[in-house]
Order: C-alpha cells, then sequence, then structure tokens
C-alpha cells in the first residue's frame, strides 16, 4: 500500500533523488563509531540536532497553552502544568531540553575546535556554527523570560542590564530589547516572546540549512 | 546452513530494527504532546450548575426577560458571563425559561417586539417568529423551537441551569 503510493508519486515527480541526495550515503569509518568507539564525538551535531527537533516540537504544542501576556502568563504556565495531562512532561522537555541542547552544541563546538576541523576549506562553516551557538543562547536567553515568574523576571532585568553596557549604544539596545526605557513588563514579555518563537527560529532555520548544505558539499574533515 | 534459503536478509532486518527503533523513539516524544494537545477533548463535560435567577412570586404568564450571571471559569481566566431568559408561566402553571438566542444565526428574540408581533417572540436580525412557547413560525427564517433552561424551584426562587433543545413542542 505504502510502497504503491510511493511509486505513483515516484513514477510523476520522480523523488527517488531527491531524497537520496539527501538521505543515501556513506558513513566514513573513522566518524562511525562501530568502527572506533572514540568516533562518538562525532554524535554530537546531530545530538544537537535531534534536541533542537524535540525543542521546536515541544515548543509548537506549548504555544497552544501558553500566552505572552503580564496577566495571564504566569497562570497560563501554571494551568498547563498542573491540569493538563502530560503538560508537566511537554514543558519539561522543552525546559530540560534547552539546557541540553547548549550542552551538545557546546561539546560539538569543542570537537571541532580541537580536532582542527574549522580549518580550510570549512572556514564559512565554522563561522555559521558559531552564528547558530549566539542564536541558540538567544532562545535560551528570551525563553526564560517567558514563564513570568520571580526567577524569570529578574534574570532577564540582569540581562537587559548587560546589554545595557554596551558602549555607546547601551540605552537604545536595552529599550530596543525590552520595549521600554524604564520598565520590564507588558511590552518586554510580548517582544520576547516573539523574538523567541518568530525570528530566532527563522534564524536558526536558515542557518542550520546552511551548515548542513555545506556539510554535505564539503563532507565530513578526515581523520587525525 | 548455506542451502536454507534465507528467510530475512541482514539488510531487511537492519531495516526493521531501525525502523523499530526509530518509531519507538518517534512515538515516546511524540505521545506526550499529542496528549497534552487533545486535552480539552478528553475532558468530561462539566455538571451543568444552576444560578439563582429570580423569585417565583413574580412570575406571571407574561413572559419577563431575566438577566443574570455565570462564573465561568475558562482555564486560567475565570470571569462573569452574561446571561438572560425570557421566564413564564405556562397554562398549567410550570415555570418555563426560553433561551433568547434565535435558532436562526444566533440574535436575540424580543418577546413582543414590533408591529404585528403580539403574543409571540420576535427576532429583529431577519423577522423570524416564534409561539409563546418557543415554537417556530412555519415560514419564517429559524428551523427550530427555542432552546429551554432546565429549571429548579427551591425555597422560593428560580434556578436556571444549562440551555437544552427544547422538548414542549
Amino acid at each position: 500500500m505504502l510502497q504503491k503510493l510511493y511509486d505513483w508519486v515516484d513514477e510523476r515527480v520522480d523523488i527517488t533523488p531527491m531524497w537520496r541526495d539527501i538521505a543515501d550515503h556513506e558513513v566514513p569509518e573513522h566518524v562511525n563509531p562501530a568502527h572506533h568507539f572514540s568516533a562518538f564525538v562525532y554524535c554530537f551535531g546531530g545530538l544537537t540536532f535531534f534536541i533542537t527537533v524535540i525543542q521546536v516540537l515541544s515548543g509548537m504544542f506549548l504555544t497552544m497553552y501558553y500566552v505572552p501576556d503580564i496577566e495571564n502568563a504566569w497562570n497560563s504556565v501554571y494551568y498547563l502544568q498542573q491540569e493538563v495531562a502530560y503538560g508537566q512532561i511537554v514543558r519539561g522537555m522543552h525546559h530540560w531540553g534547552a539546557s541540553l541542547v547548549i550542552v551538545m552544541i557546546f561539546l560539538h563546538t569543542l570537537r571541532v575546535f580541537f580536532q582542527g576541523a574549522y580549518k580550510k576549506p570549512r572556514e564559512l562553516n565554522w563561522v555559521v556554527g558559531v552564528l547558530i551557538l549566539f542564536v541558540m543562547l538567544g532562545l535560551g536567553f528570551t525563553g526564560y523570560l517567558l514563564p513570568w515568574d520571580n526567577k524569570a523576571f529578574f534574570a532577564t532585568q540582569v540581562g537587559l542590564e548587560i546589554a545595557q553596557q554596551t558602549p555607546f549604544i547601551g540605552e537604545e539596545v536595552k529599550t530596543l530589547l525590552a520595549g521600554d526605557p524604564d520598565i520590564v513588563g507588558a511590552q518586554t514579555l510580548t517582544r520576547f516572546f516573539a523574538i523567541h518563537v518568530f525570528f530566532l527560529p527563522a534564524a536558526l532555520f536558515a542557518l542550520m540549512g546552511a551548515h548542513f548544505v555545506m556539510i554535505r558539499k564539503q563532507g565530513i574533515s578526515g581523520p587525525l | 546452513m548455506s542451502e536454507r534459503k534465507q528467510q530475512v536478509s541482514r539488510r531487511q532486518f537492519l531495516n526493521y530494527t531501525l525502523t523499530g527503533v526509530g518509531g519507538f523513539m518517534a512515538a515516546g516524544m511524540l505521545a506526550p504532546m499529542v496528549r497534552m494537545a487533545v486535552d480539552p477533548v478528553l475532558q468530561p463535560k462539566g455538571e451543568g450548575e444552576f444560578i439563582q435567577v429570580a423569585d417565583v412570586s413574580e412570575i406571571t404568564t407574561e413572559p419577563v426577560r431575566v438577566n443574570y450571571k455565570i462564573e465561568q471559569v475558562d482555564a486560567w481566566y475565570t470571569s462573569e458571563v452574561p446571561k438572560s431568559a425570557w421566564v413564564y408561566k405556562n397554562e398549567n402553571g410550570d415555570i418555563v425559561a426560553l433561551s433568547p438566542i434565535c435558532k436562526h444565526l444566533g440574535c436575540v428574540v424580543n418577546w413582543e417586539g414590533g408591529e404585528g408581533h403580539e403574543n409571540r417572540f420576535y427576532c429583529p436580525c431577519h423577522d423570524g417568529l416564534y409561539e409563546k412557547n418557543g415554537a417556530n413560525v412555519p415560514g419564517t427564517p429559524p428551523l427550530a423551537p427555542l432552546d429551554q433552561f432546565k429549571t429548579k424551584i427551591k425555597d422560593g426562587k428560580l434556578y436556571l441551569g444549562e440551555a437544552v433543545p427544547n422538548t414542549e413542542v
């Protein structure tokens, strides 16, 4: 049945070369942990991607209950944690995944760094990777405010004051982030929400796309 | 050994196990999310609450509009929602409480609203008409009689519950 469906589509649109091009390629021996166990270090990039997928999915589902409004944000999070079946689990996935994805991206960065895999011709991919790291940190920073509890509020207060230390344009940067020169409040929350669920994910997808296209084009760096 | 026909090739075996393990992981990931998303559908329907709206002694055979408020708990948001009902005593002396929501497109109907609608409910939106017992007048837009509130009388007070399809007509 599935095979027939596939064949029907394939006959018309010829999709086989498309997915073959993406999925069907040899894993070089030196990156395969089955051959050399130490090759597990090559897994961190993939694990980062895997957790990112979990973050995107769980985040999508969380927005079914979450409201980015100072009156209701905390209550909606409380409701989804206490009253909704599996709400605690899904928020737990997003909460712990957020920390784990930073750990994984960091380990991936360390591997690339210490293997010198960033060297020519892969400098550009290293740059894109660092941008992805910054986007991830931005996602962590903006997502932290959203539950609108005391910890979130004061952490953001501190973060904004750090941004304020930027030479010359500090005040403007802070106001741009917080939506108000003095208050961390209604506009800060909506801004952080918008940045967290629209702007940064869009940037993240574009950068990840570039990251993966380059790794396919250039291949994984050779053994040490 | 080599003579025997191989039932499952190595490639097939790997395909099956990898798809199985992958599917299991994907299911483990998605199950909580999907369960959370469908939770509102699986909630048991709450027992309709009865709200005190009027004194029984004040109710006559003439329909009067009774306004009242219900406390609506909408997840994390609790609010008071205004409601109203047309209340009267019928020939048997039973109290009838009709929903004012027109069954055509949901406007609010009036008792004897406008010229020539004596002893009927009139909907101003598309000239829908209902008899006193809520029955829709044939030839006018509504296709069903006005809904009826569940009623309860305790200590001389009238309590109204949820609106249900009219069974009197």
